[in-house]
Formats: structure tokens, C-alpha cells, sequence
């Protein structure tokens, strides 16, 4: 299958791991990835930030970029969510990765080694928005060698929200000190998600508190494979 | 409700610094969220349930001006008097005509948001009427002189000991222990002498029947019950969007509202009265239907399922920000999500512009509203409202200059290479710790990771 990539702006600038992770996944399970180049963001930020104008003319960028694509795949369940909310018209074109593949491609087991333990935080918008279910569990469950143990209310929201972690800092901070102390209890020592803002989130405090675990994109753990 | 609020940032940052009260919320919205999903859990058609409180009231807002005719016919047939008030002054001005008519200088009221809403008891008094709160726990915050902090528990921000000391001072024996049957008992004394004396009381709603006139009240005490029986005069302060068409309409809410409000299957006290009975509670009934800015909320396409709210506080309970906060960083008598949507469009934005801020946007508000307000929707919806009436200059300046970079590939390709180098003297260890604002706000609490030495589209340009 040919597959175009939506790296989205954080991917691209600040997490490209995940987008290599992503390339690298599906090239092993034999499909052919594309990069659009003209892609940017998909203004998500501005839309959540209340600026409209702009955020209708990236969608309508993204809507062009991506033009002639049958499928587009992107490792952000948030992106994904808001362009599917916002432009119905990308309703199965558009993917977050473990979507694509357990719900379309049909594969659980994507032949990644990761002798580990992992805990996964599902993320707000791939709960409730992009609806992306059992899919991320699936595909961590049939990891070689992965250890996947429980997050106590992994449920709530990280903190994260956009522009609210800078316009509610104290607020966001109290939720992310809340979500990882969940994580450093859970004994995990990698933390993986589908989403890279929240990980910066999740990330960003877990460093400051010297914490000891890691944060991987769950494209990142996918892409593993033993002996690598 | 009138003036501008402070800004919930400011406000919640001090909430935040009371470890008394996070501990106290967090116990208290935890406990209430797990009998609700447990209750909720075990009903089979509950998305169905959903779905019809949602219709029913979508339709009494579509229809709401014949509603509201049908509705003062039929009370007025009933016995009762039907009074509009287009604001919170005329609504208060009825309450306190009938008080002076009466000549009653004291009255008993049932818990009722809407009467907090227009600021009823400081009209009241004003104009010589005391009113005194018979929920227990209005009652505890009006005796201390505090104020609501959450729908359904308005006293939830307190504990016991502070109750027991403050009920020492106040209306009980200074001996007075503790023990909540105590305290519960204490209180039930107090208020008994009122309800036995009163001659007036003053109740807002929960829904009311357009085609009969019914008016419903629903709580947990009885002592809304005392209020809507004994006193000879009763006064309703009733929100316009309150209405259900018809009597087995309100069939689904008395489903919907104890399960998502109190994690109870059915509602203790459910009252329901239809203008005046002869020789049987008031004999004399009156009803004020309220506007204060609901027409306005109603005329928002987008806004105006806010309207479709009853007020169970299920979205409170959830919120990642209120179960952090609490109520009063809301500045209002809704606070929570619900008020976050709300409260500007009542009072307008440019008095609560920050209030649409106040999430995360992490939808478990939607999922678990009973009449499906899709909060999230409304909260970008009112966040463009707002930039448009008071964006600060420098955040709509970054905004739009971000607009023009992810504009234009080459644009956004160049930024991040000035980022690069611009972020340099910053990393510390692979970190950066330290920015200056707006951006502190971010490092004051987190470490934030650089951008990447090579971003994805040059490995991807190198790599072919």
C-alpha cells in the first residue's frame, strides 16, 4: 500500500524519531511511505488558541498538500482527531498509525523486539476524539519481550492541552505532577504514547524530576526489532 | 453576576496552593465519579437515554416562545401568577414586591442556583427580607458568609471540623461534637423553627411542564419539600430553558439527573406542584420566568446547547481542572466546565474571557453529560469569541506570525533552523531548563526538549 505521511510541525522540528519510527514500520511490513513535502501543521494550536482564520487556511493547505492520497497515516491521534472533526471529507483517508494498522491493515504483531517494562498513557484526544480503542494495547501486547503493566487512572488528561500548559501553567503542572507519579508508581521504565505533545508534557516533568523513565512514542517502540 | 471576574489563571494559581482543599476535592470528586459510573454502568440504553434528553431539549429551545405562552396559560389556570423578568433586578424586584405585600421580613428558600445566579439574597436584604438557605450545606456556606463551590455540593471545599466550629458560633449548643449526626441534628433544629414559621418561601427549578404548569424540584434533604408545602406563599425563580413540553418528557430527566448527579438510581425528593391546591401547601403561588441573558445564549447557533445543561455537575466531577482547582477560581455560581461555556455567555465575554481557557480540552466533560453538551465544541467556539473582543497584543502578533510560517514549507523550514540556532546557548544536558516569558511558564515546572538537530524533512530529503 502506498501510504502518505503527515509528520505534523512537532514531528517534524522536535520529535523526527517518531516520524523515522513510523517510516521505518511500515517499510518492514512492506509498504511504501511518501512525504508530501509541502506539509506544515495542521493548525490545531490555533484553532484551540481561538484563531480561526488561520487555522482554516492550514487546514485548507493540508487539504491540498495531501490532495490524491488515498491514504494519509500520521503518529498524532490529535492531529488526526481535529483534521477529521474539522474536514469530514478525510474519514477514511486519514489515519492515526495504530489505527492503520490494526484497523486497516489488519496487523497486530508488527515484528518489533522491546524487552521492557511499558506503561501506556492513553492520550485525551485518542480516547475521545480519534477513537482509536484497543488498538495501541493490541500492538504493545504482541511486542517481543514487552512488559506491559498498568497505569492507575490512565484516563486523565496529562496537563498538556495545547497553549493551556503555558496560559494555566500552574493548573497543567499540578495535572502532569499527578499523571507522573501514576507512572513512576506503575514501575514502567518507559512510558509510550500516541501522541508526542503529551509526551513533551509527560516528558518535560519526568525529567525535571529526575525521575528515571523514559518517554517513546509508541512508533518508536514499534520500530524496534531484536538484535537492533 | 454582572461585573468582570478576576481571571482564572490568577485565581486558580492560588487555589492550587491550598493542599487542604486539592485533598478534599480530589476525595470528594473521585468518590462521587465512581458511585456515578457504577449507576450509570448498569443501564443498558443510557446513550439511547442520552440522545432523547438531548432532543427534548434541543426542541423546547427550537420552540421556545410557544413553550413559554403554553406554559404561563396553563399555570395561570392553575391558580398561579406568572411574572417575566428580562433581567436579575426585575426577577428580584418580584421576589421582594410579594415579601412587602405580605409583609414578611423573613423567608425560607430552597437550594437554588438560579436565585444565587441573580444575586437574590443581597437584593433581598437590601430591601429589609432575610433569606435563609435550608440546604444544609447553603446553609453552613451562608452562615460563614462564604459562597457555592460546586452545583451539587456547594460546601464540598469544607470539612466537618470547620462546620463544627462554625456551627458553634452560630445556631448550635457550643458543645456540639463533630459526629455528622450531630452536627446534622443541630442543624435540623435550627431549621425546623423556620419552616414551622415562615410564612413566604422562595424556590427555584428543576424542570417544569409546559402543558400542565407543573413546577418540579428535586434534592436530597426534604427540606426543599418543607419549603415548597409549609409556608402559605411560594415564590418560584424559574429559568427560562427549564421547560420539557410534557409531563412524561420529564420521564427521561428524573433517569438521567440522579444517576449522573448524586450516583443515585432514583431521586429521594422529587416535588412536583401545579399552581395552587385549596386547602393544601401555598395558596398563593408565583412564577418568575427568568431571562438574564439566556435569549442571548439561545441566539448562538454553536453556544446555545449550553442551554440544554440540568444541572447534575457530572462534568464537574470529571474535570481534570476543577477536581484541581475547585469552584470559586471560576469566579461564578457555575463553575466547572459547564460554567466555563456558560457564565460568558450569560454575562458576556468580554467579562469572562478566560474562563473558555479553563480546560485542557480533554472531552471527558462530553462524555459524560447527560444531555450530550458537546463542552469542547463550545469552549473553541467562545476561545475565538474571545480573541476576537481581547486578544493581548502580543499573543494575536505570535499567532498570526506562527500562521504566516506554517504557511509557506520554505518559511516553516527556515524557522526551525533559526530556532536551532537560537536555542543553542539554551540546552543544558540535552534540556533546556530555563526560558524567558511567556515561555517560563512552561520551564518554571518542566523541562523542555530542544528541537531536534535535524528535523524529519531534511533526513527525509538526505535519505532519498
Amino acid at each position: 500500500m502506498r501510504v502518505a505521511l503527515f509528520i505534523t510541525c512537532i514531528g517534524d522540528t522536535v520529535t523526527p524519531e517518531v516520524g523515522r519510527s513510523t517510516v521505518a514500520v511500515l517499510e518492514r511490513l512492506g509498504h511504501e511511505v511518501d512525504f508530501p513535502a509541502g506539509q506544515t501543521c495542521c493548525g490545531q494550536m490555533h484553532i484551540n488558541s481561538g484563531y480561526r482564520a488561520e487555522a482554516d487556511r492550514l487546514g485548507e493547505r493540508f487539504l491540498e498538500v495531501f490532495d490524491g492520497y488515498e491514504v494519509i497515516v500520521s503518529p498524532s491521534s490529535s492531529c488526526v482527531g481535529t483534521m477529521r472533526e474539522l474536514h469530514p471529507q478525510l474519514r477514511g483517508r486519514l489515519f492515526e498509525l495504530s489505527e492503520l494498522l490494526v484497523g486497516e491493515l489488519g496487523v497486530t504483531d508488527v515484528g518489533a523486539s522491546f524487552p521492557h517494562r511499558v506503561v501506556y498513557h492513553p492520550t485525551c484526544h485518542s480516547l475521545r476524539v480519534t477513537n482509536v480503542g484497543d488498538a495501541p494495547y493490541a500492538l504493545l501486547r504482541a511486542v517481543g519481550g514487552l512488559e506491559l503493566v498498568e497505569l492507575e487512572a490512565e484516563r486523565e488528561c496529562c496537563g498538556f492541552g495545547g497553549t493551556f500548559a503555558l496560559k494555566n501553567a500552574e493548573t497543567s503542572t499540578a495535572m502532569v505532577i499527578d499523571k507522573c507519579a501514576a507512572i513512576v508508581a506503575s514501575g514502567a521504565s518507559v512510558v509510550t504514547a500516541v501522541d508526542s505533545s503529551c509526551l513533551l508534557q509527560i516528558g518535560g516533568r519526568l525529567s525535571r524530576e529526575g525521575a528515571g523513565v523514559r518517554t517513546m512514542h509508541l512508533a518508536e517502540i514499534l520500530a524496534q526489532t531484536a538484535g537492533a | 453576576m454582572s461585573e468582570a471576574m478576576a481571571p482564572f489563571p490568577a485565581a486558580a494559581r492560588e487555589a492550587l496552593t491550598d493542599a487542604q482543599l486539592r485533598a478534599n476535592l480530589a476525595g470528594a470528586t473521585n468518590t462521587i465519579r465512581d458511585k456515578r459510573n457504577r449507576v450509570v454502568g448498569e443501564v443498558p440504553d443510557w446513550q439511547a437515554l442520552r440522545e432523547a434528553g438531548r432532543a427534548i431539549k434541543a426542541d423546547v429551545l427550537a420552540h421556545l416562545d410557544t413553550y413559554l405562552v403554553q406554559f404561563e396559560q396553563a399555570v395561570t389556570a392553575a391558580g398561579g401568577h406568572v411574572h417575566w423578568a428580562p433581567d436579575a433586578a426585575a426577577a428580584n424586584q418580584v421576589v421582594l414586591d410579594v415579601a412587602r405585600a405580605h409583609k414578611v421580613d423573613e423567608l425560607v428558600k430552597v437550594k437554588s442556583l438560579t436565585t444565587d445566579e441573580i444575586g437574590l439574597n443581597v437584593a433581598l436584604e437590601a430591601g429589609g427580607v432575610h433569606a435563609v438557605e435550608t440546604d444544609l450545606a447553603e446553609l453552613i456556606l451562608q452562615l460563614d458568609g462564604d459562597w457555592s463551590s460546586h452545583i451539587l455540593v456547594p460546601a464540598i471545599h469544607r470539612n466537618r471540623t470547620e462546620i463544627r466550629d462554625l456551627f458553634r458560633r452560630t445556631i448550635a449548643d457550643p458543645a456540639v461534637s463533630d459526629d455528622p449526626r450531630e452536627l446534622a441534628e443541630a442543624s435540623r433544629r435550627y431549621l425546623r423553627e423556620r419552616f414551622l414559621t415562615a410564612r413566604m418561601a422562595v424556590s427555584g427549578a428543576n424542570f417544569a411542564v409546559a402543558d400542565s404548569g407543573t413546577v418540579c424540584v428535586v434534592e436530597s434533604e426534604g427540606n426543599g419539600r418543607m419549603c415548597t408545602t409549609l409556608p402559605p406563599v411560594l415564590v418560584t425563580i424559574l429559568g427560562i430553558e427549564k421547560l420539557v413540553p410534557t409531563f412524561s418528557d420529564l420521564e427521561v430527566f428524573l433517569q438521567l439527573l440522579p444517576r449522573s448527579s448524586t450516583g443515585e438510581r432514583m431521586n429521594p425528593y422529587t416535588s412536583l406542584w401545579t399552581g395552587v391546591t385549596p386547602g393544601d401547601g401555598p395558596q398563593e403561588f408565583h412564577v418568575v420566568l427568568l431571562d438574564a441573558g439566556r435569549t442571548r445564549v439561545l441566539a448562538d447557533e454553536v453556544g446555545r446547547q449550553a442551554l440544554h445543561c440540568i444541572r447534575c455537575s457530572a462534568c464537574l466531577n470529571v474535570c481534570p481542572v476543577y477536581s484541581r482547582t475547585g469552584g470559586h477560581a471560576y469566579g461564578s455560581v457555575y463553575p466547572g466546565p459547564i460554567g466555563a461555556i456558560l457564565v460568558p455567555q450569560l454575562i458576556g465575554i468580554e467579562n469572562a474571557p478566560t474562563l473558555p481557557f479553563a480546560s485542557s480540552l480533554c472531552g471527558a466533560c462530553y462524555e459524560v453529560c447527560p444531555v450530550m453538551i458537546n463542552i469542547p465544541e463550545v469552549l473553541l467556539h467562545l476561545r475565538a469569541k474571545a480573541v476576537e473582543s481581547a486578544a493581548k497584543p502580543s499573543e494575536r502578533f505570535a499567532m498570526n506570525a506562527a500562521g504566516w510560517i506554517f504557511n509557506g514549507r520554505r518559511r516553516f523550514a527556515a524557522a526551525a533552523r533559526l530556532g536551532r540556532l537560537g536555542q543553542r546557548p539554551l540546552i543544558r544536558r540535552g534540556r533546556i531548563v530555563r526560558l524567558p516569558p511567556p515561555l517560563s511558564s512552561w520551564t518554571r515546572s518542566r523541562d523542555l526538549r530542544p528541537l531536534s538537530g535535524e528535523s524529519f524533512r531534511d533526513w527525509w530529503a538526505r535519505r532519498r
